[in-house]
């Protein structure tokens, strides 16, 4: 599958972010590709770095940055304050880090996917809170070394695709920055439906995962590969399609570029490989159906 | 008046309800909460027989409610939302944030007792415990005042560009019923221009907000802040005004009650002004010279209205309902500060008194200030029951 990506320059160079930053290079095609017509909404996050201190901004669009906790009732007050003034035709996009989605605005997220508010909500899921100097989120997954957990997280990461599919929004959608043309797609198509859209999309952070500069697109691309994180989409809670999955690589080949899984044994990658694998067997019942 | 009103037996807060749908809000994010949910439930009622048309965000938090409050605000709309308690606890980060970005929100709160342990009953600690948020404070002793109070909040809000919250307390003022003269549509037309703030989230506009600033940036916002909470009492005392010329009703920031040749002032807030006002008037018959003031806007302190109230005043008694452990009662404090380094000021007793809810007759008050006599004053407040 191919997509022609048409970008609208919103985003612009020069912003904070570290060299080779995935969230950055989600947020450029984000941005782009919802075009001028937007207000963002952006919690404490790398994300708030990239947007720009004040007064200066990478984003040739209003963004507000709110507290951690309320990314999607910020969104869905300016899209109630846009409607009551007849301005419908404006966007509004929250971007959020997966701390800021998973775990403490996971309350003010699905309550909103709940009153189906008229909103885009991203997540830039980098399985950590890597902005705080990476500790572990709830989207962290098994066995990762994280700064909270220097011996590997003992619990699986949450399946926030799921939980937000399970809510029967409009529209919810996995991408990575590794398929940016996919990602692109996902991004436009939400773009034109109405009600509550959520899009999580992976982006190694180099940093936090212990990967060179230059791998980022290159890691998360394996992710897929190796059927770490599918690429899907779920329209009403039970339309689902799969865009891109495992080709059967394993997962040795994903986890052994990132210093975060150094410490595993021979034993746990094995264990690691065996989850993935059922987890797909599972996973692939939903497009059958 | 005779005309230009209805004349309705209503509650605290239905009266207050009564207000917000004539300063027609266009976005109303709201959350229950008890002893406030009267207020969400008469908008709602508003809104389902269509005399409202405001939309109405039923949220998760309050938390939640506030974030969506100062998204729409800032947006360019007129919000309302209304809270008591622990919802006002939830929602203390968002109240900062709100201040922050000078958003005129208007909000009502039910002064209600905080946990732990749980209570459902008047007392002032939770929205004086917000003191220091950068909202304007209005505390409110009648249904009557309360709505018009909503009426001058959104007035004032606009004009200095700050938050601003009116207080009445749980079941003595927001569900004891009161004929209370409820406004036409024009008056509040009149009175409250549309909402159309210059600075808003608009794509055509481009400007942001909330992004990390330096530590100059930091103090001159803060700076700015402070500017427009020394403006807020100004506009108060017009806006009032301005309500008086149209309704025959006017407060003023601060009452004084019989305070002429007055040798002891009574001081306090809310619902205990109009005990305290029984008490006063009681005590003026048996030939004591009382008096009483009541402070209606707390934030901004009007620190030199009261300084002139109270100069050449010898004994000055605050009733607190409200509490805060280490210091005493707010009243209390705020007094001493504002009266310092007063030639003649008063000596002043704080007493804590319907702490928790804990019912306050005119008679007690009077004991009182008779009991006052008998003591001498001290620095911190004082429990009497």
């Amino acid at each position: 599958m191919a997509y022609t990506i048409v970008e609208e320059k919103i985003f612009c160079s020069g912003h904070h972010a570290c060299p080779g930053c995935n969230a950055a290079l989600a947020f450029r095609y984000i941005t782009n590709t919802l075009g001028q017509n937007t207000i963002a909404v952006v919690p404490p996050s790398c994300g708030a770095i990239i947007s720009g201190p004040q007064p200066l901004s990478s984003m040739r669009i209003p963004v507000y940055q709110t507290t951690l906790e309320a990314s999607a009732a910020s969104a869905a007050g300016i899209k109630r304050a846009l409607k009551a003034q007849g301005k419908d035709h404006i966007n509004v996009v929250a971007i959020a880090g997966d701390g800021g989605t998973y775990d403490i605005g996971f309350q003010s997220l699905s309550s909103a996917a709940e009153r189906n508010e008229d909103i885009i909500y991203i997540c830039l899921d980098n399985e950590g809170y890597m902005n705080t100097g990476a500790q572990k989120s709830s989207s962290t997954p098994y066995l990762a070394y994280t700064t909270s957990t220097p011996g590997g997280k003992p619990t699986a990461k949450k399946n926030v695709a799921e939980i937000m599919a399970a809510h029967r929004i409009p529209y919810m959608a996995t991408a990575t920055t590794g398929y940016l043309d996919d990602l692109v797609y996902k991004v436009r198509k939400a773009k034109d439906i109405k009600g509550m859209r959520f899009i999580v999309i992976l982006v190694p952070c180099l940093d936090g995962w212990g990967v060179a500069d230059h791998e980022g697109a290159k890691i998360s691309r394996l992710a897929v590969q190796t059927g770490v994180f599918p690429l899907y989409e779920v329209e009403n809670g039970i339309k689902y399609a799969l865009n891109y999955g495992s080709q059967g690589i394993p997962v040795s080949n994903y986890i052994t570029r990132q210093k975060r899984y150094r410490h595993l044994s021979s034993e746990q990658i094995d264990e690691i490989q065996q989850v993935v694998n059922a987890d797909w067997e599972n996973f692939k019942v939903k497009f059958n159906a | 008046m005779s005309q230009g009103h209805t004349r309705m037996l209503l509650n605290g807060n239905h009266a207050v309800a009564h207000g917000v749908k004539l300063a027609r809000p266009m976005v109303v994010p709201v959350y229950p909460i008890t002893p406030q949910t009267p207020i969400v439930e008469k908008i709602s009622e508003f809104q389902l027989q269509g005399v409202m048309d405001a939309d109405l965000m039923t949220m998760e938090s309050e938390h939640s409610a506030m974030a969506a409050c100062i998204t729409a605000s800032l947006t360019g709309v007129r919000v309302f939302t209304a809270t008591a308690s622990q919802g006002l606890m939830l929602m203390h980060e968002m109240l900062h944030y709100a201040s922050g970005a000078q958003t005129p929100i208007v909000m009502c709160n039910v002064n209600r007792t905080i946990g732990s342990p749980w209570g459902f009953w008047p007392d002032q600690t939770d929205s004086l415990a917000q003191r220091d948020t950068g909202w304007i404070q209005y505390y409110c002793e009648s249904a009557q005042e309360s709505l018009d109070t909503i009426l001058q909040a959104y007035w004032v809000a606009e004009k200095v560009l700050l938050p601003a919250m009116v207080m009445h307390e749980a079941f003595y003022v927001s569900h004891a019923l009161e004929t209370v003269d409820v406004p036409d549509q024009e008056i509040a037309d009149t009175y409250l221009p549309p909402f159309s703030p210059y600075h808003r989230l608009d794509p055509e506009i481009g400007a942001s907000w909330g992004n990390v600033v330096n530590q100059d940036m930091f103090y001159r916002h803060r700076q700015t802040l402070g500017q427009s909470m020394e403006k807020a009492i100004e506009v108060a005392l017009e806006a009032d005004m301005l309500w008086e010329k149209l309704t025959g009703r006017g407060y003023g920031v601060i009452e004084e009650h019989r305070c002429t040749d007055a040798e002891i002032i009574i001081a306090t807030t809310g619902s205990m002004a109009g005990t305290a006002r029984e008490a006063v008037d009681q005590l003026r018959d048996s030939g004591m010279p009382v008096g009483l003031l009541k402070v209606k806007l707390f934030r901004p302190f009007p620190v030199e209205l009261v300084r002139r109230a109270l100069d050449e005043i010898p004994r000055v008694i605050v009733l607190d309902r409200n509490f805060a452990p280490g210091t005493g009662g707010f009243l209390h404090q705020e007094l001493k500060a504002a009266l310092y380094g007063l030639k003649n000021g008063p000596v002043i007793y704080g007493y804590l008194t319907g702490v928790g809810g804990t019912n306050v007759p005119p008679d007690k008050i009077a004991g009182l200030v008779r009991e006052s006599m008998e003591e001498e004053p001290v620095n911190s407040s004082v429990w009497k029951g």
